[in-house]
């Protein structure tokens, strides 16, 4: 304890005798802390403590214990539980004084429940009762504590029990109620913003009160808003500006003075707001030149918060839309910073122009010098920051000055963050401006050494995949590889132990696949390297499943060695290990084998891995003939468990024979997934019909390769970062410490500056002069990797849109209208005007919920037709009772060249007084088109129409009419939606606003949401049964699972067939005596193919797709739709 | 080894996906290291808030007066600075404005000065409650409350004023509730 403190501690009864009322200690309290510091070691602290919370303990059970004395408990509990002590058996208690205490006792109980329990502890929900009886107390102090609480605290799940409340709260007299309320609902915003999307309209209230508290407070919850959508709040920018420039004016009450400069907070707040409106977008960043110039004029003062103010200007200033005479001034700012003497300003300054340099190189340049001897600080902090402004000016001339100025840093940090950080950052700069390759890869190899198990596992990854893929010529290519392989052997023949795991993995994968460019030398000597590293300990094992595949691919002529390491390895405990120790050997007895499976210097787009393992189809078919289950994934297991338990209670396991040439095309890329074992053949229980020797094990094995080559995914590499890392300091690292020490003699020093300066900001000064504007164009990495398939079919198909809707009219129009209607199962309010009458229609009473906008009228019509559950309804039956609110005209007003389109109901999305919106989806083949009607009902014209729509699962490929900027009387207007849904969704919810002005300058909004199914976005696909029968055999992701027959008319193929097709837009194309096959696609995307057998009383479905997650969403749709038949 | 690192990964994504919540947690300690006061205003498990504590405490108190008041910790950046015997130290989002953090601390402190007179860090001590009440006054949710140091004071003195109605008064309740309603 301090003398400080140890001296007052004498004097303490005559400081807390004059101390006010209000700050009176409890005795207890005041003993407790007294004793604690005059105890000497940990060891009596602890027993000490132990013997107050058994105290405490006995006293709170005890019924006699007063509120007073709890409270008195409670502070002490709080105290013993900031010394790090468990005190939880007083949370309770907490709860209980929060609820039966007077004010004075609340006060306590909720500070406690504050501090003991987090949002998401259970003990919180005893506290909702209490919490809302006092949001209702007419004592303003109870509310406030009540307010405080529940913006502290309340976790997603509680917040409607307060909701009500709290909003109820912003038209409070208070302003401190008001604000406390705001607050709270900024919290809510932040963990659940769709409860509060409704009291957007209160916030603008909010942003207009009198009171500037409860201004600057609905501040928080605007720019986290416009954070997320800028454009719904530009119509805002004016009222913010006015804002700013009354408080920059001192225009407020001096009250919120903070030095002299006022509301520093608010100020700091709108600027943030405002560079956020500003951003890209010129014409309302000319609203806010004035107000920013005026910022930067009148911080003048010499203090820490006109800093504060004007690092946030220049931020904004280099933000927003950029004019030169701002530019100029902010530019001086920075200046100011950098040259401070104060280190926290010179900090900013750093960071200042970190962010700055991006749009202007040329300040960089101007403080130079300053840089330069930042970068030699001895404070860590201001080093780091300098590498990372010197990372940004990073070009290809003075790379190699930058980087090694990052590495003789990192040498010399120990802090795992900072190096994860500038390790990869280092690895990005060697991959862009490389000068040549030695340069290239011995900056690699620190990286790895440096970086270690700690990196990225991306890092290694795209190294390898670089040197696997290469470029446009072979010839650098090779040469790249052999620099990388002349460099492993040389770091091989050193110290090895150090290494980390990852930067051996790297090695041997390397050697593995190009040692044999290096001719001069004995590949012995290369496998000698290779088996010494799996004879050292350190290596895990991990590693040697690497360096094992490694040797696999170069052995060649040394089957002796190699056999006796097979030997040695194939009674290891490490099951992959020993798996592969026995390819080896097969290898090594069969060289033509060797020479077929592992083709040297093949090249690697040659390569084709047939994922979908549709070389087995023909063993699955028979074995599923002969009864076999078909084979699910675990999840679909999992979800099935959950329906019924009496079902399928144990996993497959899924073990199919394989030959032996057909799954080695994998093996010679992946170490890691090695798998031709010979009779290891896991744990099959279903089909245990083996058909060879040799089994593929698929159960748990990642997949690391794949038709396009690596996969960098993370889950495929993972285990890599649970090895246990090797953080062993390099040996250099004392020199590098050394060398970073300021020299001695000052003329020398200055003369190393200036060259250094030269090395480090050469090629900044070119063409500087007009980047101003925009952001100098970054010069073309060295290393330029080959676009990969997949990233090339992903850009072709967002471009799908474009295409003509011509191929939409095609003779299956008609067919498409007559089932497109029965898919919208969910999403249809029974108040429908279906012309197909044909269509059977159902609807859950569960699902109603889902649509809060269309719920009411739903529920009036079914709650008269039927109770239950389950609802079935004829559409056409509900059209004559309930003739259509809204609709049949609308549909009238769409544009003539989507008139055609198969179209579902209109329904009414939201509406008011003066504005309704319904919406009615269009189904094109390309795209789902979702055309809202705005439909004026006043007798005045409306301005400044404007639709917002957001979902984040959908693409919006195009829209239009979604700003009118003048809206008749009466009239409607159609904007339209064309959204694309690129990665299957079971349901995708939208939601989205409107915004109009009545009376100019009086902006009223108003929210919208509604939900889509998959359903919408499958489009029937027209193929031949050969079409059909190739495709399939080309489809990777395949699902598989049992569905109902439906037996109750007829053929039950037939009938189930049909019943899908109506349901989901399913093309037929083929059915052949009990089976029937059967396609589909998302949109114009990713085909599905169903293949469906009879088989009993169940279907049996398999489905293909190129994407993964499709079939397993129409299986889910299939299920719903039979399931409601 | 390696469940620590695994750890504090989680704890990183935790933070991060956190939103947007300005300031994470708000810490005072001593010149020794005893912590005299901890706001967290981001949801984490005893067992984070005692490791963050510890090691922030450790680099904290090893850093000299003459470096700068800023620090990045994990993915975080820490803003401290001394008062005396006391240490107050704030960690807030990278993006974050590091100045503007330093002057929440320092009104803290001014509050804190106000409110007891000439503070020392024995008032901390012996009336952290107060400390947390003044600093709820302040700071709600991470963000800046109310930043008139008027309103602020009179916002507790008011609630003070009560409890010691409440002392006094033997039905406090219907006393308090006029009050309230004034």
């Amino acid at each position: 304890m301090s003398d400080v403190v140890e001296k007052t501690l004498t004097a303490l009864p005559g400081l807390f005798d004059s101390q006010t009322g209000a700050a009176k200690i409890t005795n207890r309290l005041r003993q407790l802390i007294k004793s604690i510091t005059e105890l000497t070691s940990k060891h009596e602290e602890e027993n000490l403590i132990k013997k107050e919370l058994s105290a405490m303990k006995e006293q709170v059970s005890s019924p006699n214990t007063t509120m007073k004395q709890m409270r008195e408990i409670m502070v002490r509990a709080m105290y013993c539980e900031m010394l790090g002590y468990d005190a939880s058996f007083t949370y309770i208690h907490a709860i209980k004084l929060a609820q039966q205490g007077s004010v004075l006792e609340k006060r306590v109980g909720y500070l406690a429940v504050s501090l003991f329990l987090n949002e998401g502890h259970e003990l919180l929900l005893l506290l909702v009762n209490t919490v809302l009886k006092d949001l209702q107390s007419t004592n303003l102090i109870e509310a406030c504590m009540a307010l405080t609480v529940v913006a502290q605290v309340f976790p997603k799940d509680m917040i409607p029990a307060v909701l009500p409340l709290v909003e109820d709260k912003l038209s409070h007299p208070k302003e401190i109620i008001r604000r406390k309320a705001v607050l709270a609902l900024y919290k809510f915003y932040l963990i659940a913003p769709n409860q509060v999307q409704h009291i957007h309209a209160k916030f603008r209230k909010a942003l207009c009160d009198k009171d500037p508290g409860v201004m600057t407070s609905s501040l928080h919850i605007y720019l986290q808003l416009i954070r997320e959508s800028p454009d719904s709040y530009k119509d805002l920018t004016g009222s913010f500006v006015t804002i700013l420039k009354q408080v920059v004016g001192g225009k407020l009450p001096v009250d919120f003075n903070y030095h002299s400069v006022p509301a520093p907070w608010l100020q700091i707040q709108l600027l943030r707001i405002l560079s956020l409106l500003g951003k890209e977008d010129q014409s309302t960043s000319e609203l806010m030149y004035e107000v920013l110039d005026e910022s930067l004029r009148r911080a003048e003062m010499n203090h820490n918060i006109t800093y504060a103010i004007l690092f946030e200007c220049v931020k904004t200033v280099y933000t927003i839309h950029p004019k030169a005479e701002l530019l100029e001034k902010a530019a001086r700012c920075i200046g100011n910073f950098v040259l401070s003497p104060k280190i926290n300003l010179k900090y900013l300054g750093l960071k200042a122009l970190t962010y700055v340099v991006q749009h202007d190189a040329k300040l960089a340049l101007q403080h130079q010098m300053t840089i330069i001897e930042c970068l030699d600080h001895s404070d860590f902090t201001i080093k780091r920051e300098t590498l990372e402004l010197l990372f940004r000016i990073t070009n290809a001339q003075n790379v190699t000055v930058i980087v090694e100025k990052m590495l003789n840093f990192l040498r010399s940090c120990n802090d795992e963050h900072t190096i994860i950080h500038l390790v990869g950052k280092v690895a990005e700069l060697a991959e862009k401006f490389a000068p040549d390759n030695s340069w290239f890869i011995q900056t690699m190899n620190d990286v790895f050494s440096i970086g270690g198990d700690l990196l990225q596992q991306d890092v290694p990854n795209n190294f390898l995949r670089l040197l696997a893929e290469g470029s446009e010529s072979k010839e650098e290519d090779d040469q790249l590889r052999l620099y990388a392989v002349d460099s492993y052997l040389t770091v091989l023949k050193g110290h090895t132990s150090h290494l980390p795991q990852c930067f051996l993995q790297v090695m041997s994968w390397v050697l593995g696949e190009y040692a044999h460019l290096q001719e001069s030398m004995d590949q012995r000597e290369v496998t000698r390297l290779l088996t010494q590293l799996l004879d050292q300990r350190s290596v895990s094992s991990e590693t040697r499943v690497w360096i094992l595949s490694a040797l696999t691919k170069i052995f060649e002529g040394q089957t002796d060695l190699i056999l006796d390491l097979a030997e040695s390895l194939s009674s290891s405990q490490d099951t992959v290990l020993r798996q592969q120790a026995q390819e080896l050997r097969h290898f090594s007895q069969d060289s033509q084998l060797h020479e077929w499976v592992l083709p040297r210097g093949a090249p690697w787009d040659g390569i084709e891995v047939d994922s979908s393992l549709s070389f087995l189809d023909g063993f699955v078919s028979e074995a599923l003939a002969a009864g076999a289950a078909p084979y699910k994934p675990p999840h679909q297991r999992q979800e099935e468990l959950c329906e019924d338990r009496a079902l399928n209670l144990e996993p497959y396991s899924f073990s199919l024979p394989v030959s032996l040439s057909s799954c080695s095309i994998t093996d010679r890329q992946s170490p890691t997934l090695l798998s031709v074992s010979s009779g290891l053949s896991g744990n099959s229980t279903e089909l245990s019909q083996k058909a060879g020797s040799s089994t593929l094990i698929l159960e748990g094995v990642k997949r690391v390769w794949g038709k396009d080559g690596y996969l960098p995914q993370k889950e495929a590499t993972a285990p890599l970062v649970d090895e246990p890392s090797a953080a062993v300091q390099p040996p250099s690292q004392q020199e590098a410490a050394e060398r970073t020490e300021p020299q001695p003699e000052p003329s020398t020093q200055n003369q190393d500056k200036q060259q250094l300066a030269s090395s480090l900001f050469v090629g900044l000064g070119v063409g500087s002069s007009m980047s101003l504007l925009g952001k100098s164009e970054a010069p073309p990495p060295r290393f330029r990797k080959k676009p990969r398939p997949h990233e090339s079919s992903s850009s072709s198909s967002s471009g799908t849109s474009e295409r003509s809707s011509d191929s939409s009219s095609r003779s299956s129009r008609n067919t498409t209208d007559s089932f497109l209607y029965g898919s919208l199962l969910e999403e249809e309010p029974a108040t429908s005007i279906s012309a197909f009458d044909h269509t059977p229609k159902s609807t859950t009473a569960n699902g109603l919920a889902q649509n809060k906008d269309t719920k009411e009228d739903r529920h009036a019509n079914t709650s008269q037709i039927l109770g239950g559950d389950m609802v079935i309804v004829r559409p056409n039956t509900i059209q004559d009772k309930h003739p259509p609110p809204v609709s049949s005209d609308l549909t009238a007003l769409l544009p003539t060249d989507l008139k055609d389109l198969p179209h579902s109901d209109v329904i009414s999305l939201t509406s008011d007084p003066s504005l309704s919106l319904s919406s009615c989806r269009l189904f094109r083949d390309e795209a789902l088109l979702l055309v809202i009607f705005i439909s004026n009902c006043t007798e005045t014209v409306i301005k400044d129409v404007a639709v917002q729509l957001s979902c984040e699962e959908l693409e919006t490929a195009s829209l239009r009419g979604n700003v009118v900027d003048c809206l008749e009387a009466r009239s409607t207007s159609v904007c339209h939606y064309a959204l694309l849904m690129d990665d299957p969704h079971t349901n995708v919810s939208f939601t989205g606003t409107v915004s109009y002005q009545t009376q100019p300058g009086h902006t009223n909004t108003l929210p919208f949401s509604g939900t889509l199914s998959t359903a919408d976005f499958i489009r029937p696909l027209v193929v031949t049964t050969e079409e059909y029968g190739k495709l399939w055999l080309s489809l990777s992701h395949d699902v598989k699972q049992n569905l109902k027959l439906l037996t109750d008319a007829g053929d039950p193929l037939r009938t189930t067939l049909n019943a899908l097709k109506d349901a989901l837009k399913l093309h037929v194309v083929d059915i052949i005596g009990s089976e029937g096959i059967v396609a589909c696609r998302l949109l114009s995307g990713a085909p599905c193919l169903l293949h469906c057998r009879v088989n009993g009383a169940a279907l049996a479905m398999w489905l293909r797709s190129p994407h993964p997650a499709l079939p397993d969403c129409i299986l889910y749709h299939c299920q719903r739709a039979l399931a409601q038949h | 080894m390696n469940s620590v690192q695994l750890n504090s990964c989680e704890f990183i994504s935790h933070l991060q996906t956190d939103l947007f919540i300005k300031m994470q947690f708000m810490l005072l300690f001593s010149r020794q290291g005893k912590l005299r006061l901890q706001k967290w205003y981001v949801p984490l498990s005893d067992k984070e808030k005692k490791k963050i504590t510890r090691e922030l405490v450790q680099t904290v108190l090893a850093r000299k007066p003459k470096m700068c008041s800023f620090l990045e910790w994990r993915d975080l950046k820490i803003v401290y600075k001394r008062y005396a015997s006391l240490y107050f130290c704030c960690a807030i989002e990278d993006q974050d404005n590091e100045l503007i953090t330093l002057e929440i601390i320092h009104r803290y402190v001014e509050l804190l000065d106000k409110y007891f007179g000439s503070v020392c860090e024995l008032d901390i001590i012996f009336n952290f409650e107060k400390a947390y009440f003044i600093l709820d006054e302040f700071l709600l949710g991470g963000e800046a409350q109310e930043t008139s140091k008027k309103n602020v004071l009179k916002a507790i003195e008011q609630a003070d004023l009560l409890q010691e109605d409440a002392k006094e008064a033997e039905t406090p309740r219907s006393v308090l509730e006029e009050i309230g309603l004034t």
